[in-house]
């Protein structure tokens, strides 16, 4: 009879572990998600000021129509990816956004009448924002990712994780060449 | 990474616990002495700081940014710092975002309230507003999420109460004792425990812990409140990746010889750096020396806790460190320096702006460039400028 009663009581033990580590890794998981989210909101942020931007600074800069076509395409090409795109590609479409963008705000210099605009002035602080909030963003997601590949790979949430399906989640790296350090945004 | 302070809190709850047990003690001694029973004087004790929790659980914020005369703004009066604040909140991963104050004063100073994560509030002088860079303000903003995140202020609220009522009970104690003949009357209710000898250990203990618990209180309180500035400075560096804005800030700040009209002693402690008397001893301080913060940030190789940890170590000569446990979990580089220019000419227009504009002045344009200002008493339908002598209708 005792001999029951300890058996039953391992069983409780282990599956209030089971429970507890189960429930570790979803609220890791989501913490994943959100920080997902909040990258997401930023990349659409940048996707919806960038025509704003063309447009305002298209009647002063003349000579750059190449640097402009450049943004815009890179843009709609980010723009269009599906929802469903994982995190690496993701990566790399905003990453050629990104050094677009860094090309075009570096030849503004030559232009200080635009720097005199006050509607340009207030979309550069948006600007800078926005860059500033997606890699910080960027760096929070990693962090979160981290965690959650740790908490899946380590004894014994690992165990768990295997059992109820938890797979790894994949970091947000950008590769393009520039953008690793800050956001190259020059104004001045 | 992120969950790495709240292993390493360890010594934090020691010094609290000691501040409770301080505490506790004097309630236990005040009882024997007034009331010949230790747990009449601990429940009194207990009461008074239930009480004195309560009235600070519910309206501390709102004394807080009360007191100090900070104006609510919206994200539209000042982008720039509302950009920023967002910034920090996304790096710290708040989960919502905090209300944003202004105080107006010269004065460079900030401070975080707040004693959920989810009703928290960011104040900052417009002092501040108008001297720093974007990176400086950011490494401020840092340290003021940071004690949002680790929950400090409401760790320093509960601290402080504690501080109060050790004070308060400790006051009162001594002045029944001295106008009650030194308990004379009272000893005369004890059943009839302990002999005279027992009765004047009692007392003395009793009057030894009413001169050194407020002393021993006050000291334990700076300690753990100079504990949470150096991890709000951890975190900062880690969320901003760039600890060179808060050591250049802080520097800034230090400089900087105006003192905050509106802070007083109980609310010096939650601002990034001390608001008063810069020159004060180590021990008896709420904030470490400025100067040595600066040290620490600026030594550190990357921007992880494990590299501030290692940093503090160096600098204080403390083989203990600040953050234990903080492991190198991977590199944590610190980024390029932003490459915003500043023109503190047109921060200090924009901040005067802003302080205007939330004190109901409406702005007007007169056609010959210059800005009229008005007050919201202002009740004529016309104005003349000034400058050019148009008439302005309002």
């Amino acid at each position: 009879m005792i001999a029951v009663y300890i058996i039953l009581g391992i069983i409780a033990i282990l599956l209030i572990i089971f429970v507890s580590v189960y429930n570790g890794l979803v609220r890791l998981r989501n913490q994943v998600k959100n920080a997902w989210a909040q990258i997401d909101v930023q990349l659409k942020r940048r996707h919806d000021l960038i025509p704003n931007l063309v447009e305002t600074v298209k009647g002063y800069m003349k000579f750059e129509r190449e640097t402009l076509e450049a943004v815009t395409r890179a843009r709609n090409i980010a723009q269009q990816l599906p929802p469903t795109a994982g995190a690496g590609e993701r990566a790399k479409v905003e990453g050629e956004l990104s050094s677009a963008l860094a090309r075009l705000l570096a030849v503004v210099e030559r232009y200080p009448d635009l720097k005199a605009n006050q509607n340009f002035l207030a979309l550069q602080e948006e600007l800078t924002s926005t860059e500033n909030k997606i890699s910080f963003a960027r760096q929070f997601y990693n962090d979160s990712v981290m965690k959650y590949n740790n908490q899946t790979q380590m004894v014994p949430s690992n165990i768990v994780a295997a059992m109820t399906g938890f797979k790894p989640g994949e970091f947000f790296e950008v590769t393009v060449a520039g953008e690793r350090e800050a956001p190259k945004v020059s104004f001045s | 990474m992120w969950e790495q302070i709240r292993s390493n809190q360890t010594r934090t709850i020691v010094l609290v616990a000691t501040l409770g047990l301080v505490f506790l003690l004097l309630g236990y001694f005040l009882g024997m002495v007034f009331f010949g029973d230790a747990i009449t004087g601990l429940a009194i004790a207990i009461v008074v700081w239930a009480v004195m929790n309560l009235i600070a659980y519910f309206q501390g914020d709102n004394i807080l940014l009360a007191v100090s005369g900070a104006r609510k703004i919206s994200p539209d009066d000042h982008k720039r710092l509302y950009n920023v604040v967002e910034e920090m909140k996304i790096a710290s991963g708040l989960e919502k975002m905090p209300d944003i104050y202004i105080i107006d004063d010269p004065a460079m100073n900030a401070f975080a309230t707040g004693r959920d994560p989810n009703k928290a509030a960011i104040a900052v002088t417009s002092g501040l507003l108008q001297k720093l860079n974007r990176d400086e303000l950011q490494g401020v903003v840092g340290h003021e999420i940071a004690h949002i995140k680790n929950r400090d202020v409401l760790l320093m609220a509960m601290c402080s109460v504690l501080l109060g009522t050790i004070v308060m009970l400790a006051w009162y104690g001594s002045r029944f004792l001295f106008y009650s003949g030194m308990g004379r009357t009272r000893r005369t209710t004890s059943t009839g425990r302990g002999g005279g000898g027992a009765q004047l250990i009692i007392m003395l203990v009793a009057l030894v812990l009413m001169i050194l618990a407020p002393i021993a209180a006050q000291l334990i309180y700076f300690a753990i409140s100079r504990r949470r500035e150096y991890l709000a400075d951890a975190s900062s560096a880690l969320y901003t990746r760039y600890p060179e804005g808060l050591a250049s800030a802080l520097e800034k700040i230090a400089l900087s010889t105006e003192e905050l009209k509106t802070a007083n002693r109980a609310t010096a402690p939650m601002f990034i750096v001390n608001p008063f008397n810069r020159k004060m001893n180590e021990l008896t301080s709420t904030h470490p020396p400025i100067a040595e913060r600066v040290r620490i940030l600026r030594s550190m190789a990357g921007a992880s806790f494990a590299d501030y940890d290692r940093a503090y170590r160096e600098v204080k000569y403390d083989p203990k460190g600040i953050i234990r446990g903080a492991t190198a979990a991977g590199a944590v580089p610190i980024r390029a320096p932003g490459t915003e220019k500043m023109d503190e000419i047109q921060q200090a227009r924009e901040t005067s702006d802003v302080m205007w504009r939330l004190s109901n002045y409406t702005t007007l344009t007169c056609a010959c460039g210059t800005r009229l200002k008005l007050p919201p008493s202002f009740s004529s339908s016309q104005v003349r400028c000034p400058h050019c002598g148009r008439l302005n209708s309002v």
